[in-house]
């Protein structure tokens, strides 16, 4: 299971890199495992508030759907619409593709780093 | 008396010994015994099939078939073709359940793909479902689509059929969004109406083409204002005019829907029909109900399935858009079998003979002294006559085996389809003339 | 298989109409579409072979045994079939006038006093297209009974969480907060989380009873009463109304309002997705909430306000086949055909035993569900690979993974259609399947063998939808 080290993690399976003062928001190799081949991913709007532990949009596999819930409180600034036309990324490359970006990011104290999701995933 | 159970009185008995029970109703041990019926239903007893043959034709009788037909408004008598009877009657069609298991329903996947693709040539859409329950449930299913959190209010033409109109009232009711009706002007959408009634708010605007008086609408016109304003544009159209009318794609639409019963399905007192439903590719998620594609099996063998089931409600649950799950498959595949039958030139053919047989009618109709049509313009194959004693001359028509246009508000909406003959409108256009004349 | 429109060949016709006998007419230049639409052009011929070699790919209650569970399907008389094709049916418009359609009001009238009987209620409306649109419908009665008494903070409809998909999808497009609430182990309603749940904003409560693993809820009485008592009411999914036909009505169970699936319970064809029929059924209370179509309330003069869910009268048709099989019922064959359906059921679970196990093991009434999760943990194959190596056998495969509540769930509905002779058939293939998972279990992964195709590629279609034909070039 790949769980990059400068990365912060959510117990809902998100993780976030804070690229200056934006937090990019995915799900985790874990998450996507556990989730299947994805086959769509429905997008927030920009300038959608983002709530921590709430959801900000939707994963689709073939036979389920799954919120994906936001690990930070913020507002969008971004959506990966890439994940649109290509939401297999989600499942190749889970930390390359991310699905938002957040601004005036708030709560990230509250998560996990590496080694505590790591601990985390081994009691699931 | 039949209840179509073959096990035999012996075989139920040893049944259920072999589950360890003495009475059938152990069976039932879990129901409160007051609730158990103890006198049974009051029902007549049961009958043999010959006996529920002859009731059931017995009631058949008691309706009037007409020679002729000359009434629409939702519901039109044109000619089917045997082959178009023929086909969906056969048992595999028929007694199948949805294509949940794609390796045993390749047939009926299949098909729906073809009628897929045939309900985007008519409209010029890129995607269309499996169908929904018929006309009106397709313009309110289509409302839904439209949307989103800044906009909720749909609007739809006062031309539109009442049904339709109540239908999407009904499912907006529902939700909680507002329905406004725009006015009509001279049997059209009033567009200075329309244009002020376009607020920001706006999700869609709904308008039938032809409308509900049978007259051509400026579709490009009015589906112009809704994009100013941002709103979705929904047009409901006849699928027979379809044949040779401009396509809701060609007038700007973003959803295609409409009532396809004309497309092979009798007129059935009013059920089933067949509600189609057709939009563009950057749409797609956004269709409710069954929706089939194609793809490959392991061994790269075409295959076709139910797909982009996580839109739908045994996924989504709550958050599904619509709850729709039985559609109106049999007759989607009646529609195909129709389409197949008369092809692109029959499809125009049947359009313009019942354009060009409605035109007849009005023309002659006109010719009678207090006889003229409601509302200047094109119209396809319905229009409105405005004349005196119109019981009488329903009465009169009615006993010569004609069922006349249909009573609305300024006079009657006359529709006419291929299967009138020249004789039969000559035949109308007489009585009309004699109970006028008294 | 080729597609019709690889058959087509360009200038090839049926002479369906005859010559235009009047003066042709084109619509003005300016509202005619640009050129014609891609249809396949065929023979008669042509046509028939396309079907029939479709027909041939598909497994309908005719080919053999069906036992798709919550989907009742029993076996479709033919009879009803001949009924509903009668000119006298087939051939009468919606809008004549009420003397030229007096035999299809009797055909109305005729199957709603049957159908109200059934299930205890007082009136009954033949509008909607199918079950969910019932749900709907139903629903928006409760809606528009709360609202009329001017009640409009009951915004939470709850559902168990054992419930069709639609019910809950249903309550949220009537506007309503759904309260998805546990079930008991049973799959019955817990009584604890039910009342916790009830308060001054329920506006009711969908269930389905028996349940949705074929159990009947035997604290039905107190489910509708503690509703009641909160100010709700009560929604019947009679989607397993097989179950209790003659022998319990939801009306004296409690409930306010009930949709019946023709096409299931009452053995009109579901056609490979319909169209069926949901009849609506209520309480006299709730009668003046029933829907209606505008256009005949207008010719009638009737100037009330109602709900409408679909045009006219609904799917009529379906209706004229669902009365000739009530007719031929009648007061003794509906409760036979419910228990046969119960004895059927018990009797196929009972002959599976031992190999896979039933989620509860108890009397069922006439559905039962499977649980391959053992069966799973020892062999590694799934539910779907048991559904998909039943194909191999000739059965339609039972539903798969629902009830969500059971995770490796198949539900098994026989019907009373299926003789004893059939069921023993079935219980062997269930038992030859489970030894066979023990015995070469990458057989049965890769099943089915023996169909046209193999599984097909679900995420490929998902990913890279391709949804109609387009023409090469």
């Amino acid at each position: 299971m790949n769980i990059p080290a400068d990365l912060k993690y959510s117990n809902d399976h998100e993780w976030v890199k804070m690229e200056g003062d934006i937090a990019l928001v995915g799900i985790t190799d874990y998450a996507q495992s556990e989730l299947g081949d994805l086959v769509f991913v429905n997008l927030p709007e920009v300038g959608d508030d983002a709530v921590a532990g709430e959801a900000f949009g939707d994963v689709e596999s073939v036979k389920a759907v799954s919120d994906v819930l936001s690990p930070v409180n913020g507002r969008i600034c971004e959506v990966n619409e890439e994940l649109l036309d290509a939401p297999e990324l989600l499942n190749s490359d889970p930390y390359g593709a991310w699905i938002i970006k957040v601004e005036d990011v708030d709560g990230l104290d509250d998560l996990m780093d590496a080694a505590e999701y790591e601990a985390f995933i081994a009691t699931l | 008396m039949g209840s179509y159970v073959p096990s035999t009185p012996a075989q139920r008995q040893e049944m259920l010994e072999a589950i360890g029970l003495r009475e059938f109703m152990d069976l039932y041990r879990d129901v409160p015994q007051e609730v158990l019926l103890k006198d049974g239903l009051d029902l007549p007893a049961g009958m043999s099939e010959l006996e529920a043959g002859k009731a059931v034709r017995a009631m058949a009788a008691r309706n009037k078939i007409y020679d002729v037909i000359l009434r629409g408004a939702g519901a039109y008598d044109h000619y089917i073709p045997s082959i178009v009877r023929y086909i969906p009657s056969k048992e595999e069609f028929l007694t199948a359940y949805t294509p949940y298991q794609a390796e045993i329903s390749q047939g009926i996947l299949q098909s729906i793909f073809e009628y897929q693709t045939m309900i985007c040539e008519l409209t010029g859409m890129d995607v269309s479902n499996a169908s929904v329950y018929d006309g009106a449930t397709a313009a309110a299913e289509a409302s839904t689509m439209c949307v989103d959190r800044r906009r909720s209010v749909t609007l739809i033409s006062g031309a539109a059929h009442p049904d339709t109109i109540n239908t999407v009232r009904t499912y907006c009711f529902g939700a909680g969004r507002e329905l406004k009706v725009v006015p009509v002007k001279d049997g059209r959408t009033d567009p200075d109406a329309l244009k002020e009634m376009l607020t920001p708010d706006v999700s869609s605007f709904i308008l039938q083409q032809p409308n509900f008086f049978g007259l051509l609408e400026d579709a490009e016109g009015l589906g112009a204002l809704a994009h100013e304003n941002g709103s979705m544009y929904v047009m409901s159209c006849n699928p027979i005019a379809l044949g040779t009318m401009k396509t809701p794609r060609e007038c700007g639409a973003d959803i295609a829907v409409g009532e396809g019963q004309p497309l092979g399905l009798p007129i059935g007192f009013g059920g089933p029909y067949l509600g189609y439903m057709a939009t563009t590719s950057k749409h797609m998620r956004k269709l409710p109900g069954r929706i089939v594609g194609a793809t490959a099996d392991d061994e790269g063998r075409t295959a076709y399935v139910l797909s982009l089931q996580a839109r739908e409600q045994h996924i989504r649950r709550e958050k599904a858009s619509s709850n729709i799950c039985s559609n109106e498959a049999l007759c989607a595949m009646t529609a195909s079998i129709y389409m197949a039958a008369m092809g692109p030139d029959g499809m125009e053919e049947v359009a313009l003979q019942c354009h060009s047989k409605a035109a007849y009618l009005a023309r002659e109709l006109c010719t009678i002294d207090g006889v003229s049509l409601a509302y200047d313009g094109t119209f396809f194959h319905e229009f409105v006559t405005v004349m005196p004693k119109t019981d009488e001359v329903l009465a009169a028509l009615d006993e010569a085996g004609i069922l006349g246009g249909l009573p609305v508000e300024g006079g009657l909406l006359w529709c006419v389809t291929e299967k009138a003959s020249r004789a039969d409108l000559d035949r109308t256009v007489s009585i009309v003339k004699e109970v006028l004349g008294k | 298989m080729k597609l019709i429109f690889d058959k087509s060949v360009k200038g090839r016709r049926l002479t369906i109409l005859p010559e235009c006998d009047v003066e042709r007419e084109l619509l003005p230049e300016g509202e005619r579409r640009a050129k014609k639409p891609l249809l396949p052009e065929m023979s008669e011929t042509d046509i028939s072979r396309h079907y029939t070699e479709l027909c041939k790919q598909v497994h309908g209650v005719n080919d053999g045994f069906y036992p798709l569970g919550s989907c009742t399907m029993k076996y479709n008389p033919r009879i009803n079939e001949e009924m509903a094709a009668l000119p006298g049916f087939a051939g009468i418009h919606p809008l004549a006038p009420a003397d030229a359609v007096k035999g299809c009001m009797e055909v109305l009238d005729t199957a709603a006093s049957y159908l109200c009987e059934i299930s205890g209620m007082d009136e009954m409306t033949f509008q909607p297209a199918a079950g969910a649109h019932g749900e709907f419908t139903g629903v928006m009665l409760i809606k528009q009974y709360h609202v009329s008494r001017g009640d409009t903070k009951r915004t939470k409809i709850i559902v168990p969480d054992s419930a069709h998909g639609t019910n809950p999808a249903t309550a949220a497009m009537c506007g309503y907060e759904v309260v998805n609430i546990d079930s008991a182990p049973d799959g019955c309603v817990d009584l604890d989380a039910l009342k916790a749940a009830l308060g001054d904003d329920t506006a009711g409560l969908m269930l389905t009873n028996p349940n949705t693993v074929g159990i009947f809820d035997e604290n039905i009485l107190e489910i509708t009463r503690l509703v009641h008592e909160a100010g709700g009411l009560c929604y019947y999914d009679g989607a397993n109304l097989n179950a209790v036909m003659g022998v319990v009505r939801p009306g004296d169970m409690g409930f306010d309002c009930i949709h019946m699936n023709l096409h299931k319970t009452f053995s009109t064809p579901h056609g490979g997705g319909g169209p069926g029929a949901g009849a609506v059924g209520c309480k006299e209370f709730l009668k003046e909430f029933m829907p209606a179509s505008a256009l005949l309330s207008l010719m009638k003069g009737d100037a009330a306000e109602h709900i409408q869910v679909r045009s006219f009268m609904g799917n009529f048709l379906v209706v004229v086949r669902a009365l000739t099989y009530l007719l031929m019922l009648g007061r003794e064959g509906v409760p036979e055909a419910s228990i046969n359906a119960v004895l059927n059921a018990n009797y196929l679970m009972q002959k599976i035993k031992g190999t896979f196990t039933p989620a509860f093991d108890r009397i069922c009434m006439h559905e039962f569900v499977l649980d391959v999760a053992d069966f799973k943990k020892a062999t590694g194959l799934s539910a779907l690979d048991v559904a998909k190596s039943l194909i191999d056998y000739g059965m339609h495969p039972p539903t798969m993974y629902f009830p969500l509540i059971v995770h490796e769930a198949l539900m098994v509905e026989p019907t009373e259609t299926e003789s004893r002779e059939t069921l023993d058939w079935a219980a062997d293939v269930f038992r030859k399947l489970y030894q066979l998972g023990f015995d070469d279990p990458e057989y049965m992964h890769a099943s089915p063998h023996g169909t046209p195709i193999g599984r097909p590629d679900e995420v490929r279609a998902a990913r890279n939808p391709v949804l109609r034909w387009v023409p090469e070039g």
